[in-house]
């Protein structure tokens, strides 16, 4: 369901329940009163464009976009990670092995323009061409941030187990 | 060039993995990847990650209490599309109605039918009301111009009205629900005399303007000029514009409160 997708690509992004709520809502009403200029085939990307340029809308205006280095401190990460996760429904959090809450840990950590790419492939199971049309950038450049992306989580994880 | 720290084909073997590539191009690439220690390695990496994160990352669906939000802003506004340049409708309410539900779902089907049906029956509205309605509200922006008699009681409002115009604008004061009235204008818009009401919302100011109308009741309708949002809708023989620099679902919020006071 659209909603969803654009739920989870703004919270990941904003990573705050109640920010992502806020865009969620505001990119939506936008998006239906849009719906008939819209000429395109694809309203899931398109959708997801408006909703993602919501969500830099709202980053830049809070705080200016930072973007947070993966791997600097393992035990900041683990921290962040929390804070940036306080309306889980608790129960979720019981029952959500260590394991979980460290890939959600390390994709938190990512850097924005690496973490919503692979948001859109890993979890909205996107196309190349459908990604490139929501961030607005050359497929290649889904591709190499794609690769990116993969790489530090990859790297990451495996350097997570061993300590 | 393929070593064991880099292959420029990596990118491929990537694109591949995601399924983006056709038969033979993936033929291809299996075989390369039997000669290639560092996309074979590549490759487990991408499986390995992919399993990690659809198996263990949070995905976050939106909550119930935000589809029922949405589903009650756009019911209670009945609202429509922005109509920034009127045209025939060829994706027509059928496309939007088919989208809202892929959107929302097929829990909410009462509402969606309400919705469709106001779409159906709505006009469209001539565009050069709504450029007026955008210039009176700039105007009134300029300093001295925004009220002429500056009152947040609506008793106060109201007599000033009386003998000025030929209409009594219906004049509520929502400060209870944050959008205190700030006074009322005297104004002239497509040759006739009108009433403003001026809100206040935080930071920014709400012009209503209103003037009799003859005909059926419509129902919200929101456009937007030059960065304003505007909607538009039709009560009890009056004519009703919104407009504001509010974000769009502030200004619905205000005009359904506004509706909805006695």
């Amino acid at each position: 369901m659209h909603l969803d997708a654009a739920h989870n690509l703004a919270r990941w992004i904003l990573r705050d329940p109640t920010d992502a709520e806020d865009v969620v809502q505001e990119a939506l009403l936008r998006a239906f009163s849009y719906f008939p200029s819209f000429r395109g085939t694809n309203a899931r990307a398109w959708l997801l464009q408006i909703v993602r340029n919501a969500a830099y809308g709202a980053l830049k205006k809070k705080r200016g976009i930072h973007l947070v280095r993966l791997g600097e401190n393992a035990e900041e990460a683990g921290e962040n990670a929390e804070l940036a996760d306080p309306a889980d429904d608790p129960e979720v959090h019981l029952i959500r092995s260590e394991a979980q809450r460290q890939i959600d840990a390390l994709l938190q950590q990512l850097p924005l323009e690496l973490r919503e790419c692979v948001i859109l492939r890993e979890l909205e199971e996107l196309s190349y061409k459908e990604i490139a049309e929501i961030i607005e950038a050359p497929i290649g450049t889904v591709m190499s941030r794609l690769w990116r992306a993969r790489r530090l989580l990859s790297k990451a994880s495996a350097g997570a187990s061993v300590s | 060039m393929s070593t064991r720290e880099n292959c420029d084909k990596v990118l491929l073997v990537q694109a591949d993995f995601d399924g983006e590539l056709d038969a033979q191009q993936s033929a291809a690439l299996v075989t390369h990847r039997e000669t290639c220690p560092y996309c074979r390695e590549a490759w487990a990496q991408l499986s390995d990650t992919r399993n990690a994160l659809r198996r263990g990352a949070t995905y976050h669906s939106a909550s119930d209490a935000l589809r029922r939000r949405l589903d009650r802003q756009l019911a209670v506004a009945g609202m429509v599309p922005v109509v920034t340049h009127p045209r025939p409708s060829a994706t027509g309410t059928g496309g939007l109605l088919a989208w809202w539900r892929s959107l929302v779902g097929f829990g909410l089907g009462a509402a969606v039918a309400t919705v469709a049906v106001l779409m159906l029956i709505q006009p469209v509205p001539s565009g050069d009301i709504a450029d007026l309605v955008m210039e009176n509200h700039i105007r009134s922006l300029q300093p001295g111009h925004l009220v002429d008699i500056a009152s947040n009681n609506q008793h106060n409002v109201k007599p000033w009205f009386d003998g000025k115009i030929d209409f009594a604008p219906p004049i509520k004061n929502l400060a209870d629900q944050g959008f205190p009235l700030e006074g009322g204008r005297l104004d002239y818009l497509k040759n006739r005399e009108i009433a403003a009401l001026v809100y206040r919302g935080g930071q920014h100011l709400i012009n209503v303007l209103v003037w009799p109308a003859d005909g059926a009741s419509e129902p919200p309708q929101l456009l937007e000029r030059a960065g304003y949002n505007i909607i538009h809708w039709q009560e009890k023989d009056m004519t009703l514009w919104a407009i504001s620099d509010l974000n769009t679902a502030e200004l619905q919020n205000f005009v359904a409160l506004w509706r909805t006071h006695p």
